[in-house]
């Protein structure tokens, strides 16, 4: 039986790109006085709820989302958490 | 020759595109909206500048699962001509016709300015009108034109000669203080491998119209008329 997941989808920057919004973010800090900041890398949280008819499908979907398009795997990584939600 | 303009939700070049095509060169021209997977026979896709579906989560991410882009895939496999401008660019990049990814500029800001550019290929149907090394000037207007690629695809573009443009000095040295935005190799604009797909940050059709001041981009399409002429 089709059951409902919540996932949430963490797309990073792949480490060899550049995220000058990080960069500028972590500038900002240092000037409010926090010098202990080393680095600061932007990346994005998309929270997804589907139904799927168990936790390996709803995780290969989402894996296909990813690839196709919440993430650009040319410049960013991807890791999904996964979690079957109660029924209503 | 026929032209098809792109029209997504968001573009806001595609006017100016078909004012080059239709009104300044007579070629018919067509607008062709997203929904729309009849691209009606025409030889050169255009896929305009702008902000297509918002740029929501990247630009050019949403617009590339359009049913136009659809037919746009299978007429650039079959050898047809397309270009893509600015946010074109960036899509033709999400659908994969053309490799690497356009990012933030190095400097977070949006960029609107005119560039000269350096010509590095005459070969091809976009450049003939130009010589080889030649300077041209086009105006830029984006926020993400960085250009990136890992080091294997980079290598292999500059292999194979597909770096068309380079953002370059008014004299035509390349280096990084005349790289508005970061892009990598002053990459402005590039081309597949057979040459057929040409995808650039810099908006030729806004260098057109001699009233703008520059006529630097009009050169491109006379350049696609001319290579029609020599296979007809």
């Amino acid at each position: 039986m089709a059951q409902t997941y919540q996932a949430q989808v963490y797309v990073t920057l792949r480490p060899s790109v550049l995220d000058p919004a990080g960069t500028a973010v972590r500038s900002g800090l240092e000037h409010m006085g926090y010098d202990n900041v080393e680095k600061i890398r932007i990346g994005k949280y998309i929270e997804v709820s589907l139904t799927a008819e168990s936790e390996a499908a709803a995780r290969q979907q989402l894996d296909k989302m990813c690839d196709q398009i919440l993430a650009n795997p040319v410049i960013e990584n991807y890791r999904i958490e996964l979690q079957a939600m109660a029924a209503a | 020759m026929k032209f098809g303009v792109i029209t997504f939700p968001g573009s806001n070049c595609d006017r100016d595109v078909a004012y080059v095509t239709r009104d300044l060169l007579q070629r018919p021209t067509q607008r062709i909206w997203h929904e729309d997977s009849d691209l009606g026979g025409v030889d050169v896709v255009v896929i305009p500048g702008g902000f297509s579906f918002g740029d929501y989560l990247r630009c050019g991410a949403v617009a590339q699962f359009s049913p136009a882009m659809r037919s746009v895939m299978d007429h650039a496999q079959r050898g047809g001509l397309v270009l893509g401008i600015c946010n074109g660019f960036q899509i033709l990049t999400e659908v994969g016709l053309l490799p690497g990814a356009l990012m933030r500029n190095r400097d977070m800001r949006f960029i609107c300015d005119r560039t000269p550019l350096k010509v590095e290929r005459t070969d091809l149907p976009w450049t003939q009108t130009y010589t080889q090394g030649q300077t041209i000037t086009i105006p830029i207007a984006h926020g993400e034109g960085c250009y990136y690629a890992d080091s294997d695809t980079l290598k292999s573009l500059e292999d194979n000669n597909q770096v068309i443009f380079r953002y370059s000095s008014p004299d035509g040295t390349v280096d990084n203080n005349s790289n508005p935005n970061g892009s990598l190799n002053n990459i402005a604009g590039i081309c597949n491998k057979k040459g057929n797909i040409l995808g650039m940050m810099p908006h030729p059709e806004r260098a057109a119209d001699p009233r703008l001041g520059g006529t630097d981009g009009l050169a491109l399409f006379e350049s696609l008329l001319q290579a029609a002429l020599s296979v007809a």
